[in-house]
């Protein structure tokens, strides 16, 4: 799939089953189990949310779970850090604005 | 228990409440320490907040060096493995995808896990956290496309996804020199390494492959803005003088869509400023780090540290620093025996002899800070 390493001098990539999902209402595809910021990322979605104040567009900074700079509405729950949480099919993920809201 | 009223859902009777020792953080120091611990006789459980054991050393592609007890010319990724397999084989029992929040009254730590937080306590803890990379201020960098090393290392290594075009890496430190090489292995362009000092700083191996590969180390240099609408288009640099400042008119546009920040990092140490341990202030173990002895135990006595934690450093001392950490919890709660003096002892006999290298002067110092 495009995006993904196919061939690597060291490693050997184990992947998932290709899942469907919903990105900004659009199908977007990606290896299940894989976190939601790396199928995006391999889609080339680089723009996970805006800013609060000023509506700049942040994307992921760690990838480790430690910095909450990818935080994302899944599901219409705001704030899921896409860079750990693994991806399901047919998951609703949407760019969330600011401190996001609940639905 | 304070602090966590309505929000436990069991605040009665710890879920599991019957361990010697809990680790936490599941890398190179928490599965050493671990193991030491488990072999010694304790229990001992583990709690981690990643899917896999094995902290950072999964997405180490490179061979380690040193000596053979320390893995030398195995991979990260296998050390890993190694270490991991160990830890199911002692059935130690393991919380994966679990992350401690907090550090509470009767010495009980908050565990959330899927969806629900409780309560987890051990006679000992080891603190074996790690540390998250830090950020550089510059004009645009919150901008898509700038990401700590160690995050386009964990995207290509673990999750084989191209992590973009063209890098350009700020700062030539180990993680510096490690991650473009990598870069190449994924296919993926490096641009340039910037380092602001007048000269490398890594490890010479690692900076000759490098060379090797022809990307330039452009020294005495520092971003000052990423560029682009949405996302990095280009890095723009400076020249710096000898006190660091930008010279005017030696502004450089380096075309990329990646700007990889790898300055250093910083000790994840907010669990033990909840326990209540002393953190001084040691620039350079990292920044603030919990005050521990060389038996790796904070200002509390049943609270150890280990890795990064208690002193930014690599990976081979981390595992020293975990079985230190493993034997003399194991002590604090049985007592000392011939092993658990062998194990101790020998571990802070190779961690002297790492830090003898001229590599590792600031370390020492840093650790002489500690007192």
């Amino acid at each position: 799939m495009k995006g993904y390493i196919d061939e690597h001098p060291i490693l050997d990539f184990k992947r998932g089953k290709k899942v469907k999902f919903l990105f900004e209402g659009k199908e977007i595809e990606g290896y299940e189990g894989l976190p939601i910021a790396a199928a995006l990322h391999a889609a080339g979605v680089k723009v996970l949310s805006f800013s609060e104040k000023h509506d700049r567009p942040r994307g992921f900074f760690c990838a480790v779970g430690k910095c909450s700079s990818c935080l994302m509405e899944v599901d219409g729950r705001p704030n899921v850090m896409v860079c750990m949480e693994p991806l399901k099919a047919g998951m609703n993920v949407k760019r969330q604005k600011g401190q996001g809201q609940n639905k | 228990m304070t602090n966590v009223k309505g929000q436990m859902q069991d605040n009665r009777t710890p879920e599991f409440a019957n361990f010697d020792i809990c680790v936490i953080g599941g890398g190179p120091a928490g599965l050493e320490a671990a193991i030491v611990a488990r072999s010694l006789g304790a229990k001992v459980v583990i709690v981690d907040d990643n899917p896999v054991l094995g902290g950072q050393l999964i997405k180490q592609t490179h061979k380690f060096f040193g000596s053979k007890e320390h893995y030398c010319g195995v991979r990260g990724v296998n050390i890993a493995e190694i270490l991991s397999s160990e830890v199911h084989a002692q059935n130690i029992k393991v919380l994966n995808n679990a992350t401690v929040v907090g550090y509470y009254d009767d010495d009980i730590i908050g565990v959330l896990k899927e969806d629900r937080l409780f309560p987890v306590k051990a006679k000992v803890y080891i603190f074996a956290t790690g540390a998250s990379e830090n950020m550089l201020a510059f004009d645009n960098a919150d901008l898509p496309g700038v990401y700590g090393a160690g995050a386009v290392q964990t995207m290509m290594n673990v999750y084989g996804v191209v992590p973009g075009k063209r890098a350009v890496v700020i700062g030539s430190g180990n993680i510096g020199l490690i991650v473009p090489y990598q870069l190449l292995q994924a296919g993926v362009e490096v641009a340039a390494i910037i380092e602001i000092m007048d000269k490398v700083g890594g490890y010479y191996v690692h900076a000759a492959k490098i060379k090797r590969a022809a990307i330039p180390i452009i020294l005495k240099h520092t971003i000052i803005e990423a560029q682009g609408k949405d996302c990095v288009e280009a890095a723009r640099i400076s020249e710096v003088g000898g006190k660091y400042e930008c010279l005017l008119g030696t502004e450089k546009t380096i075309d990329c869509d990646m700007i990889l920040i790898a300055i250093g990092l910083s000790p994840l140490c907010e669990l033990l400023y909840h326990a209540g341990c002393r953190i001084d202030y040691v620039p350079e173990l990292g920044g603030h780090v919990p005050y521990h002895t060389e038996d790796m135990v904070t200002t509390k006595e049943n609270v150890f540290v280990c890795g990064d934690l208690a002193c930014i450093e690599e990976a081979s001392t981390a595992m020293l620093e975990g079985k230190i950490a493993g034997a003399k919890a194991y002590e604090a709660l049985y007592g000392r025996n011939r092993k658990s003096e062998e194990v101790a002892n020998q571990a802070k006999h190779e961690l002297a002899v790492i830090r003898s290298s001229p590599f590792e002067e600031r370390i020492l110092y840093g650790l002489g800070k500690l007192k």
